[in-house]
C-alpha cells in the first residue's frame, strides 16, 4: 500500500489486514508501562492540517511517536499557508525536507488525492472536505469488531448530517466492503443528491430503524459547513433525529452507540446516552491510535512498492 | 520465518528434492531430550517459556508439557511476536503481525527460555531480545531451538539445540508440526526460485 486516500476501493483483504494489525498492536502494547516500539525509527511523519482537529491530529501524532517515528505537526494557521503558499508548494517543501509520510486534512474534497500525485512521499487522507476520512472508518470498524465480533451481515444505522459527512461516506464504503448492511437516517435536506446510487437503504424515521440495528452511528451536525436552512431549529432536529435516552431503550440489548466526535451533547446525542455503557465513544478514540499505528506500519514499514 | 522454513510446506505437493531429516518419532525424542537438558541446567528454578511465532509457539507448549512430566517447574508459557523489532522490515512486503501473550506475572526477575524452530542468521533472536526487554527485566534469558542450521550473522548461540543440521544457503529447512502442518517432521529442500 502506497497511500491511504479513501475507503472506496479499499479491498476487503487489505482492510482486514489493517484491522488485524491494529488488534495485534493493541495486544502488544497491553499492560506495558512503556508505549514505545522501535518499528519506524528514523522515519518522519508530517501532519498537515488545514482544518481544526483535536483527536485526529493528536491520534496520528501519538501513533507515530509510539512507533518511534519523528512527528512534525503543521497547522495552516501558523504556517506559510497563511502567507498564501499553495498546497502543492507546501507538499513539495515537506517532501524536500525528507518527510516519509504526510498526513493531510483539507477542506477541499480530493486534496489528498491531488497531493499524492505531486510528491513522492506516502500520503494519508485525514479528512478532505465532505469526501472521505478513511482512518475514522477503520477505527469505527475496529470498535464494532471488538463489540460485535464481526461485521458480516450486521446492520449499522448512520444518523444525521450525511451530506456534509466524510465520516458517513468512508464508513458506508468500508462497512459494506466488510459485509455489513448500512442504513441512513436523516432529514431529506441532509442527504446528498445521488444517495440512491449508494449501496445503502435510506429512511427518515429513527424510531423505526433502531429496533433492528446492531449499531447506531450518530453524526455531528456540521454547522460550520451549513450556509442556509437545513432544518427549522436545533430543537426540532434534536427531537426527531437526536439519540435520547428513550430511543436508547428501543435498541437491541447488544447494540453499540458510536459517535466520531466532537459530540454536541443535547443536540444529536443526549448526555446520558453518551456516557452510557452502550456507547463505545471512548473505545473509538483508543482504537484510533492503534488503527493509525497500523496504517503507518503498512505504509512505512515495508519494502516500497515499485511504481 | 518463511525464509528459513518455507511457507505452507505441508499442504502442497513436495518439490522433487525434499528429504526428511527427522521423522515424527525423531521430533518427539528430540523435544523430550531438550526438556531433560533444560531441567538439568535450570532446576529447581521455575521457567517461563516464550515461543516465537509461528512454530516456536507449539514447540514451547510441547517443551512445557515434557518439562512438567519429567518433574521440572514451568511458571508459564507465552507467545512473543518479534515482527515489530525486526531489522529487515523494509526489505520485504508488509509482514502481518502475530499474537503476543505473556504469562501472568510478567517477565521481571524470572528465567525466560525463548523457543524457536530454526536458528539461522540469529536476527529473529536479536529482535526477540529487544522485545523481551520491553516487557520486563528477566533474571536471565536462554534460547532453545529444534534445529540449528548454521550461517549465523550475529554473535548469538542457542543454549539448547535439538539437532545441528549443517546446511547450504541454497537449501531450506522446513519444520513441520501437527499444530500448524499435516504431520511432525523436519525436511530439507532446495530453495525454490
Amino acid at each position: 500500500m502506497r497511500h491511504l486516500l479513501s475507503t472506496a476501493g479499499l479491498e476487503r483483504a487489505a482492510a482486514l489486514a489493517l484491522l488485524d494489525t491494529a488488534d495485534r498492536l493493541k495486544q502488544a502494547l497491553l499492560g506495558r508501562e512503556v508505549h514505545k516500539l522501535p518499528t519506524l525509527r528514523g522515519r518522519t511523519v508530517v501532519t498537515l492540517f488545514y482544518e481544526n482537529s483535536t483527536r485526529t491530529r493528536a491520534s496520528f501524532e501519538i501513533a507515530g511517536k509510539w512507533m518511534s517515528a519523528d512527528v512534525v505537526n503543521i497547522s495552516a494557521g501558523g504556517s506559510s499557508v497563511a502567507k498564501g503558499e499553495s498546497l502543492r508548494d507546501t507538499a513539495r517543501t515537506l517532501a524536500a525536507m525528507g518527510a516519509d509520510c504526510v498526513v493531510v486534512r483539507h477542506p477541499a474534497s480530493g486534496a489528498a488525492h491531488r497531493m499524492a500525485g505531486w510528491v513522492s512521499t506516502h500520503v494519508v487522507n485525514a479528512g478532505d472536505g465532505a469526501h472521505e476520512h478513511p482512518t475514522q472508518a477503520l477505527l469505527d470498524a475496529a470498535t464494532l469488531r471488538d463489540r460485535l465480533g464481526h461485521l458480516d451481515g450486521r446492520s449499522v444505522t448512520i444518523v444525521g448530517d450525511v451530506v456534509h459527512s466524510r465520516v458517513a461516506r468512508s464508513n458506508m464504503h468500508l462497512l459494506t466492503t466488510l459485509g455489513a448492511r448500512v442504513h441512513l437516517v436523516a432529514p431529506p435536506t441532509l442527504l446528498p443528491t445521488g444517495v440512491h446510487r449508494w449501496p445503502v437503504t435510506v429512511g427518515h424515521d429513527l424510531d423505526a430503524a433502531l429496533p433492528g440495528t446492531d449499531a447506531v452511528m450518530m453524526l455531528r451536525v456540521q454547522a460550520e459547513r451549513m450556509h442556509g436552512g437545513f432544518f427549522p431549529s436545533a430543537r426540532e432536529y434534536s427531537i426527531r433525529y437526536g439519540l435520547s435516552e428513550a430511543r436508547l431503550g428501543l435498541l437491541p440489548e447488544h447494540a453499540v452507540v458510536l459517535h466520531p466526535g466532537p459530540m454536541l451533547r443535547g443536540m444529536e446525542i443526549a448526555h446520558s446516552v453518551a456516557d452510557s455503557p452502550r456507547a463505545a465513544i471512548t473505545e473509538q478514540v483508543r482504537n484510533g491510535v492503534h488503527v493509525r499505528m497500523a496504517v503507518l506500519y503498512h505504509l512505512l514499514a515495508a519494502q516500497e512498492d515499485q511504481p | 520465518m518463511s525464509s528459513r522454513t518455507g511457507t505452507g510446506a505441508a499442504g502442497e505437493a513436495g518439490p522433487p528434492q525434499q528429504h526428511e531429516l527427522l521423522s515424527a518419532a525423531d521430533v518427539a525424542r528430540t523435544v523430550a531430550r531438550m526438556a531433560h537438558q533444560i531441567i538439568e541446567r535450570t532446576a529447581p528454578e521455575p521457567l517461563v517459556l516464550l515461543g516465537i511465532p509461528t512454530r516456536g509457539v507449539p514447540l514451547a507448549h510441547r517443551l512445557a508439557a515434557r518439562i512438567r512430566e519429567f518433574g521440572g517447574t514451568v511458571a508459564g508459557v507465552g507467545t512473543l511476536d518479534v515482527t515489530l523489532y525486526r531489522d529487515d522490515l523494509r526489505r520485504r512486503p508488509p509482514r502481518p503481525l502475530e499474537t503476543t501473550e505473556l504469562p501472568e506475572g510478567g517477565l521481571d526477575e524470572v528465567l525466560v527460555v525463548l523457543v524457536d524452530d530454526v536458528l539461522y542468521s540469529g536476527r529473529t533472536v536479536r529482535a526477540a531480545l529487544d522485545a523481551v526487554r520491553e516487557y520486563g527485566r528477566p533474571r536471565a534469558v536462554q534460547l532453545a531451538v529444534l534445529v540449528d542450521r548454521g550461517h549465523r550473522e550475529l554473535p548469538i548461540r542457542a543454549d539448547y539445540v535439538g539437532k545441528n543440521l549443517p546446511t547450504s544457503r541454497d537449501e531450506e529447512i522446513g519444520v513441520l508440526l501437527t499444530e500448524t502442518d499435516a504431520a511432525d517432521a523436519v525436511v530439507i529442500r532446495r530453495r525454490s526460485r
